[in-house]
C-alpha cells in the first residue's frame, strides 16, 4: 500500500488502476497456473469443508479456500475458524471465556 | 554444429507487444558490436521482420528453399547493407504452416549456428504449433511484455511452456513502459511484472514514438546511434546480453519538475 493508496481510501476515491491490476493478475494467474477453473475450485472448497465439518465445527460462512501464488509457486490455502470440536474434548482458544 | 552460439528465442504470447521490433534492433546492436548475428523470423503466417529491418525488397530464396535444398543458405540470407555482421533468414510462404515441424527449425537453427555466434528467432504470437516449431530450436530466451493485464498474462503461460520445453535462461524485457503513468500508479510497475512472473529482467524499454519513425523508414533505432529514450534501452539490453554490467534505466527518475518529485512521493510504500 502506498501513500497515493492510502489518501485515496482517506477520499473515498476508486483506488488506483495499477493497484487493481494487481490483484486481478495475481488472481487469474493462480487458477491459470493450476488449470483450476472458478467453479472447480469452488467444488473443491465445498468438499473440503464436508470433510472437516465431520470432525470440528467450523464457521462455513467464514471458511475460505483460496490459491495463493508466490514465485511461480501455486499453493492451496484455506483458512477454516473453527467453532468447537464436535466432541467438545478439545477447548479452543474462543471458547475459553465461555 | 559450433556449441557456443546462443540461440535465443523472442517471444510474447501475445500478439502487438513488440517482439518482431526487439528483435530488429537487438540484432543491429548485437551486430554493430562486430558480433556475427543471424535474425530467423518463425513467424511464417504474418512475416514482418524483413519490412522493419528494411530488406523487404532484397528478399530472393526464404528458409522454405533452404529446407527443401532447392538453395543454399548463403543464397537466402539477406546481408544488411550497413551492418553486414546482421544477416536476415527471411520467412517462407504462408503455405509453409502446412508441412513445417520442430524438426525443420532445428534443422535450420544447427546451419545458421555454424556460421553465427547469435541467432535470434522472431516467435509467432499465440502458443499454438508456430510457437512450439520455434521454440524446439531455442536453447535460451527473451520473453517480451507490456505493462499490461493481458500482455503480463500471456507472457505467464509462454514462461510455463518455455520451462516445460527446458529453456534456460529465461529473461523478460519489459516494453513500452511510460514512467508518468507508473508514477502516478495508473500502470503496473517494473517490479510489479517482474514480481508476478518471478523473471530475472534483462532490460525495460521507454515507450518511444521514435520507434514509430523508425519502422516507418524501415532503420532500426540502434542502426543510427541516435540517443532517443528507446535506442538507449535497445542498446543497454544487448551489452547486457554480452554480460556487461549496465545499471536499469530507473522510470520513476525519469521527470526532475516538482509535479514528478510529487508522484515520487506519493508512491512511497507505506506497507
Amino acid at each position: 500500500m502506498t501513500l497515493r493508496d492510502i489518501l485515496n481510501k482517506l477520499l473515498r476515491r476508486q483506488p488506483t488502476s495499477a493497484s487493481t491490476a494487481r490483484e486481478r493478475l495475481q488472481l487469474v494467474l493462480a487458477h491459470d497456473r493450476s488449470d483450476l477453473s472458478p467453479e472447480l475450485l469452488d467444488k473443491m472448497r465445498k468438499e473440503i469443508l464436508e470433510v472437516v465439518a465431520k470432525y470440528v465445527e467450523i464457521d462455513l460462512e467464514e471458511g475460505a479456500v483460496s490459491l495463493e501464488t508466490e514465485d511461480r509457486m501455486t499453493a492451496l490455502v484455506a483458512n477454516l475458524p473453527i467453532k468447537r470440536t464436535v466432541t467438545g474434548a478439545i477447548k479452543l482458544k474462543e471458547n475459553d471465556d465461555e | 554444429m559450433k556449441t557456443n552460439t546462443r540461440i535465443i528465442l523472442i517471444c510474447s504470447g501475445k500478439g502487438g507487444v513488440g517482439k518482431t521490433t526487439l528483435t530488429a534492433n537487438l540484432g543491429i546492436a548485437l551486430a554493430r558490436q562486430g558480433l556475427k548475428t543471424a535474425v530467423l523470423d518463425a513467424d511464417f503466417g504474418l512475416r514482418n521482420l524483413d519490412l522493419l529491418l528494411g530488406l523487404e525488397n532484397r528478399i530472393v530464396y526464404t528458409a522454405q528453399e533452404v529446407l527443401e535444398e532447392s538453395c543454399r543458405l548463403d543464397q537466402a540470407l539477406v546481408k544488411h547493407k550497413k551492418e553486414p555482421n546482421l544477416a536476415l533468414l527471411p520467412a517462407g510462404n504462408p503455405r509453409m504452416l502446412e508441412w513445417i515441424k520442430p524438426d525443420d527449425m532445428q534443422r535450420i537453427a544447427s546451419m545458421l549456428s555454424e556460421q553465427f555466434e547469435y541467432v535470434l528467432i522472431d516467435c509467432p504470437a499465440g502458443v499454438e504449433d508456430g510457437f512450439k516449431n520455434a521454440v524446439s530450436a531455442a536453447k535460451e530466451a527473451i520473453v517480451v511484455t507490456n505493462p499490461e493485464v493481458s500482455a503480463v498474462r500471456d507472457a505467464d503461460r509462454v514462461i510455463g511452456l518455455l520451462n516445460t520445453h527446458g529453456i534456460s535462461p529465461v529473461q523478460l524485457v519489459l516494453n513500452r513502459v511510460r514512467p508518468k503513468m507508473i508514477a502516478s500508479q495508473e500502470m503496473l510497475s517494473v517490479d510489479d511484472v517482474t514480481d508476478i512472473l518471478s523473471l530475472p529482467l534483462l532490460g525495460l524499454v521507454l515507450e518511444d514514438e521514435q520507434v514509430i519513425v523508425s519502422t516507418n523508414r524501415g532503420e532500426p533505432l540502434t542502426l543510427n546511434g541516435t540517443n532517443s529514450p528507446a535506442a538507449r534501452c535497445y542498446s543497454n539490453i544487448a551489452r547486457r546480453m554480452q554480460g556487461e554490467e549496465i545499471p536499469l534505466i530507473d522510470p520513476s527518475k525519469e521527470g526532475s519538475g516538482i509535479r514528478d518529485k510529487f508522484r515520487r512521493l506519493m508512491q512511497t510504500k507505506i506497507f
